[in-house]
């Protein structure tokens, strides 16, 4: 089968510092891979290579079967990305955002709804503006709009960052219902693994490489 | 084609700068010499006539610096002919452009004012070329806030290439604005003047070669600086590289995939890991 | 492109309509501008008449480069560029939206600061079909151009001060054949050919339409 994501010695720069000094990845569809690292190490950047948002310097990157070397942009439609930021617009409505976010991809408005149930943001939550929310709730509000996009490939940085208990065992909840589907997972954590149904794959990052460690199943 | 260029550039180089360079300030010299003692004086202007020999050339190597940004800009846009070679060049032209369009607002209005008795006119000429200097005074502002090699590129050939198509919207509407309101009275020496004293012209001629020369000259400089300068970026890479893949604290890490950051030195204005080359 | 073009002008005018950013400040601002002009010139009233059509062109430009900042200060908060870049949607499209929804909500402070001449400076507001042409066709190129150096503004984190020293001199062939339009309309300074100057921001709008459409991606990518 062909591999989900693929790198091969990437080396990526931000500005002129090289956050990836030749990284090496590789997920098979259904997998989840756990980057761990501390800050600085490269987590992110490995995430944002697989997006399509940072451009691979040298080394090889095969994306979903895209080739990010040459094309970012085709990707990024199928790959969802839960970053530091959540990505929504403060003066919009819960609904509003979710829908333009499926909908940019591509999507229909009935997917939003639908996530949005999955997420418990029904009722007068719907209509508030994303500003006035808490923390929590907003993440659960980007949360929404990636299950509602589809993605075949989930980059979470840090999801469980900013959720109550309830949260966080939603977030385990809806990879392992990713990963029932097809898709792919790859998370960026410091701590330690927090799926324990599943197979989850560690692989350590330090100084813009990583380095496989052994199964923590 | 455009590494071919940039390799042939780097051949001939010292020796064909260093003869630029001296033709320039020979030729320069020269028109010094002919402009302020071998040249008559003018019946109506007098002394003032030898701006002549200043501000016209200035204005030319404004225009063509400007010209030849636009068109580095367009190599380098265009995917087939992308080269940071183009995107060098191309910043060095700018640079030198705006200096002399500058030079040429300042000469003109030192002109302008005994003559016309004005520093400034509305003229659709004046107008664009301080249009041009402010347009391409952002265009260097943007090179410098841009860290990035490869956004910077393609950012300000973008932005170039915008402020010189708005160049000719300028001049024709601001044209069109004043010659509504009255025909151009101003006293304007014209080239093919036939009352222009034959040692006036070939001074005038001189003149021209001069300057271009000494813009050819500061531009192969300018360029040589900035490939200097990324060199030295490059080489920064490499031992960033080498302190990211330290942090880890195990060495040359295992896959035994080479080196990461290409092989280095291939060609001049090239770093050693090709950001811009995609 | 079209479907996306729709979709980002229908978010950010949404997004207008629940902030109210542009109807509270930009446009009570660019009153005030009309306002201090009149301070300016002595509140002489026949030189009020005269200016009138420049005057209202540059306070449009000043609201202009207001509403470009925060169209691109709505998409540079929480998450910056990656999430339209993350989106998938089409750049030209991204940039039609985006210069669409600038250009309504500048129809619709022209439209106030329309009246503000006609109440402020009692200016008759004449021809009404040219001065409507003249706002549509100028809207198009200012937005269109805006547009274009607010993204290259933003990508570089100083929109504040580098967006109106990129926009301003790009733009000034709009202010210059806008008012002349206006003043061909309005009856007031000379009297020449409205058509030639609407000709010229024509060709102005198409120019930026075409080079925002074509640079927008490489634009977005960047950075």
């Amino acid at each position: 089968m062909a591999p989900a994501v693929l790198l091969r010695n990437v080396v990526a720069l931000s500005g002129r510092f090289p956050v990836l000094a030749g990284a090496d990845l590789f997920a098979e569809p259904g997998d989840v891979v756990l980057l761990r690292g501390a800050n600085g190490a490269g987590k992110t950047s490995i995430l944002r290579v697989c997006a399509g948002l940072l451009p691979v310097a040298s080394g090889e990157a095969l994306v979903l079967g895209e080739d990010v070397c040459r094309d970012r942009r085709t990707v990024r439609r199928r790959v969802g990305m839960l970053g530091h930021a959540n990505g929504l617009y403060d003066d919009l409505s819960v609904a509003d955002n979710v829908r333009f976010a499926v909908r940019a991809a591509g999507g229909r408005s009935a997917a939003a709804d639908a996530a949005m149930e999955r997420l418990g943001l029904t009722g007068r939550l719907r209509d508030l503006s994303v500003g006035r929310l808490s923390a929590g709730q907003r993440r659960r509000v980007a949360l929404a709009a990636l299950v509602a996009r589809r993605p075949e490939l989930w980059l979470l940085d840090e999801p469980h960052a900013g959720l109550d208990e309830d949260g966080r065992r939603l977030v385990d909840a809806l990879v392992l219902e990713a990963v029932a589907g097809g898709a792919t997972v790859l998370v960026a954590a410091h701590g330690p693994a927090w799926l324990e149904d599943l197979p989850v794959r560690s692989v350590e990052v330090a100084g813009g490489r990583t380095r496989e460690a052994v199964l923590v199943a | 084609m455009a590494r071919g260029v940039a390799t042939r550039l780097s051949r001939v180089e010292p020796v064909a700068v260093r003869a630029v360079g001296a033709l320039a300030l020979a030729s320069l010299a020269a028109t010094v010499v002919l402009g302020l003692w071998f040249t008559p004086e003018d019946q109506v202007m007098g002394n003032l006539v030898r701006l002549l020999y200043v501000h016209p050339p200035v204005a030319w190597v404004a225009y063509l610096a400007f010209g030849v940004t636009a068109a580095c800009s367009i190599a380098y846009l265009w995917p087939r002919t992308r080269s940071p070679f183009w995107d060098r060049l191309g910043a060095a032209s700018a640079e030198i452009g705006v200096v002399f369009c500058a030079l040429t607002l300042a000469t003109g209005s030192i002109w302008g004012r005994p003559t016309w008795g004005v520093w400034w006119t509305w003229d659709a000429r004046l107008t664009t070329t301080a249009l041009l200097l402010a347009l391409f005074a952002g265009y260097l502002a943007i090179r410098r806030v841009t860290v990035d090699p490869a956004a910077r590129a393609k950012r300000s050939a973008v932005v170039a290439l915008v402020a010189f198509a708005d160049v000719p919207i300028v001049h024709m509407s601001v044209l069109w604005w004043r010659t509504l309101h009255q025909p151009p009275t101003v006293f304007r020496p014209g080239f093919g003047d036939p009352t222009l004293a034959t040692p006036m012209a070939w001074t005038l001629l001189l003149a021209f070669c001069a300057f271009t020369l000494a813009y050819v000259w500061l531009l192969a400089h300018r360029y040589r600086v900035a490939v200097l300068e990324a060199r030295m970026e490059g080489e920064g890479l490499e031992l960033a590289l080498a302190e990211r893949r330290a942090e880890a604290g195990y060495g040359e890490g295992p896959g035994g995939i080479e080196g990461g950051a290409g092989s280095g030195g291939d060609g001049p204005g090239q770093a050693p890991v090709p950001v811009g080359a995609r | 492109m079209w479907h996306d073009a729709a979709l980002v002008a229908g978010k950010d005018l949404r997004i207008e309509l629940r902030s109210r950013v542009g109807a509270q400040q930009v446009a009570p601002f660019a009153l005030v501008v009309l306002v201090l002009f009149a301070f300016a010139f002595d509140a002489d009233h026949a030189l009020l008449l005269k200016a009138a059509p420049g005057l209202f062109w540059v306070a449009v430009l000043f609201a202009a480069v207001l509403s470009i900042q925060r169209s691109f200060a709505v998409e540079s908060a929480d998450g910056g560029r990656d999430r339209l870049r993350l989106s998938g949607m089409d750049p030209a499209g991204i940039f039609l939206g985006k210069a669409g929804a600038v250009a309504v909500q500048l129809l619709v402070l022209q439209l106030v600061l329309a009246a503000g001449v006609a109440i402020l400076y009692s200016s008759r507001l004449g021809d009404a079909a040219v001065l409507v042409a003249t706002c549509l066709v100028a809207t198009v190129g200012l937005a269109a151009a805006g547009t274009i150096y607010g993204v290259v503004a933003t990508a570089v984190g100083a929109s504040e001060t580098l967006l109106p020293l990129l926009l301003m001199p790009v733009v000034a062939p709009v202010l210059l054949c806008a008012t002349k339009a206006w003043q061909a309309a309005l009856g007031t300074g000379a009297t020449g050919d409205a058509l030639g100057w609407l000709r010229f921001l024509g060709v102005f709008a198409v120019v930026y339409v075409a080079a925002g459409v074509l640079a927008f991606g490489p634009l977005v990518e960047e950075g």
